[in-house]
């Protein structure tokens, strides 16, 4: 059954698509088709926008500022708001503001002062590091920056990679190991100053994704003092598992915007196309690839709010968000492909978004967590017990 | 393999800008004491690519002399941030025509060695 929006979803909705098709989309025109980022007056500007519509800052509990707006709703937007050329990786270039980290929500006080409450205002940006050279999938196995008690200070050493906006963050989220033995039960997280000696981005890691990139970084003997421990000692896991978790859903719903896109060109391409005197959309094979589309869109648009409606309700979403995940980034995977195929040349050609959309979603089958770990968080919570 | 542009410089002329096709990528423009004064990509909209660019770099010097060096890159965007970062880490600011035009915050990188 298609999910009924109510009649303030659906103001959104309409505004938030208006919002990308003559604002967002026109800009693009303009830039490199590889483009990340916009020019930052007309970023200060969508932004007072955003503000004025009552929606900047998604994401952000009303305490701390926020507009009170729901998982559904949101993933709704996010369909919307990915509808364009850089949307997969930077929807709307990220002028509806953010949550930041969900993580400092649960800081403490002083923490909130120096890391919180300036990412809000939009002075500081920050940066996520979980992911080693040793994997990224198993954390609870895979970190070895390790992090030994001196004196009141931690000294932390070791290396993150794929990590993303380290080069230009004021500070960072990242977990190093403080119990050799034990496992999930001996990570912490910590909150480290960019600006810390012993904190080097060392290189940009190259990929698919031109436009945003990732970075390796090294840790050398870098102090950081007791009070930057982001909750408990020997804690951190929960807090990486949380964010993984909680980050399934708009990954998801990311890719199936650029999907809903992507078959929307396709559908409009394919009748004014013309082969050996007839539409495309005449054609039996194109005609099915549009509906292994829609079924591919469909099945992953309802698994996403499925899940989104799960968290609404408080009720557990583990399994719902990755299946989403998983479903999210495969179906729209798929559906970029046939675009492109639909189109010919033209769909390999930079001149047309596909092309853009065809390298970042096959990053999107690997980042926030493989298909397959989606698929073992999946059996563990249908059959149970922890694999190894 | 080194992160940094570090092939030969050439001197930036029609004979040697022909020998280049419209290929994407990232290059340098250099006085001639070797200087680098532009770090510039050739993206998705520019008109034949390498080749057109640094024919517009050489028209626009207006009988200057100039040097060049290049890199054939599909990923244009990320190697253009990293090359401008890697010059901000070795020379501790942006070329010069870089620091004019550049309008978006641009990260730190301590490359090792």
């Amino acid at each position: 059954m298609d999910y009924q929006m109510t009649d303030e979803q659906r103001i959104i909705i309409d505004m938030v698509r208006k919002f990308v098709r003559e604002e967002i989309v026109p800009l693009e025109d303009k830039l490199d088709p590889d483009a990340g980022e916009i020019d930052p007056e007309d970023h200060a500007r969508l932004v007072e926008m955003t503000k004025n519509m009552g929606l900047y800052g998604l994401g952000i509990p009303p305490e701390f500022g926020g507009p009170e707006i729901d998982v559904t709703t949101m993933t709704l937007m996010a369909f919307e708001m990915a509808q364009h050329r850089a949307g997969l990786y930077n929807p709307c270039y990220s002028v509806f503001g953010g949550a930041g980290l969900a993580q400092l929500y649960e800081a403490t006080d002083a923490q909130k002062e120096k890391y919180l409450y300036p990412v809000l205002r939009g002075e500081k940006g920050a940066f996520f590091g979980l992911t080693e050279p040793s994997g990224g999938s198993d954390p609870a196995r895979a970190i070895q920056t390790r992090a030994v008690k001196d004196g009141s200070d931690w000294v932390l050493n070791g290396a993150k990679i794929f990590i993303s906006g380290a080069d230009r963050a004021d500070f960072g989220i990242l977990f190093a190991r403080t119990d050799a033995e034990k496992g999930r039960g001996g990570i912490t997280c910590f909150l480290i100053d960019t600006d810390m000696p012993g904190f080097n981005v060392r290189r940009v890691v190259h990929t698919l994704r031109s436009a945003r990139y990732a970075t390796e970084i090294s840790i050398e003997d870098l102090r950081v003092p007791e009070e930057n421990v982001l909750g408990e000692v020997n804690k951190g896991f929960a807090i990486a598992n949380d964010r993984l978790s909680r980050q399934r859903i708009p990954y998801a719903a990311g890719c199936v915007g650029v999907a809903m896109k992507a078959q929307e060109m396709a559908i409009e391409y394919c009748k004014i196309r013309e082969t050996f005197g007839a539409p495309l959309a005449t054609r039996q094979s194109i005609q099915w690839m549009i509906v292994d589309n829609e079924i591919d869109i469909r099945t992953a648009r309802h698994i996403c709010l499925e899940a989104a409606q799960k968290a609404d309700r408080g009720e557990s979403f583990r399994t719902e968000a990755a299946m989403a995940k998983l479903l999210g980034s495969e179906a729209g995977g798929r559906v970029v492909d046939r675009a492109m195929q639909i189109h010919g040349g033209y769909g390999m050609t930079k001149d047309l978004p596909l092309e853009r959309w065809y390298r970042e979603m096959r990053i999107r089958r690997i980042g926030e967590g493989p298909s397959e770990v989606q698929r073992l968080v999946m059996a563990r919570d249908l059959i149970g017990g922890s694999f190894h | 393999m080194s992160i940094r542009l570090d092939k030969p410089f050439q001197e930036l002329t029609p004979e040697n800008i022909d020998k280049l096709q419209a290929q994407l990528g990232v290059y340098q423009i250099a006085e001639p004491d070797g200087t680098i004064s532009y770090i510039g990509y050739a993206g998705g909209r520019s008109l034949f690519g390498l080749n057109g660019d640094l024919k517009k770099e050489l028209e626009n010097r207006n009988g200057q002399p100039a040097l060049f060096r290049h890199e054939v890159n599909m990923q244009y965007m990320s190697r253009h941030e990293e090359l401008l970062m890697l010059h901000v880490a070795d020379f501790g600011e942006l070329p010069e025509r870089n620091r004019r035009e550049r309008n978006h915050k641009l990260g730190r990188l301590r490359p090792a060695g």
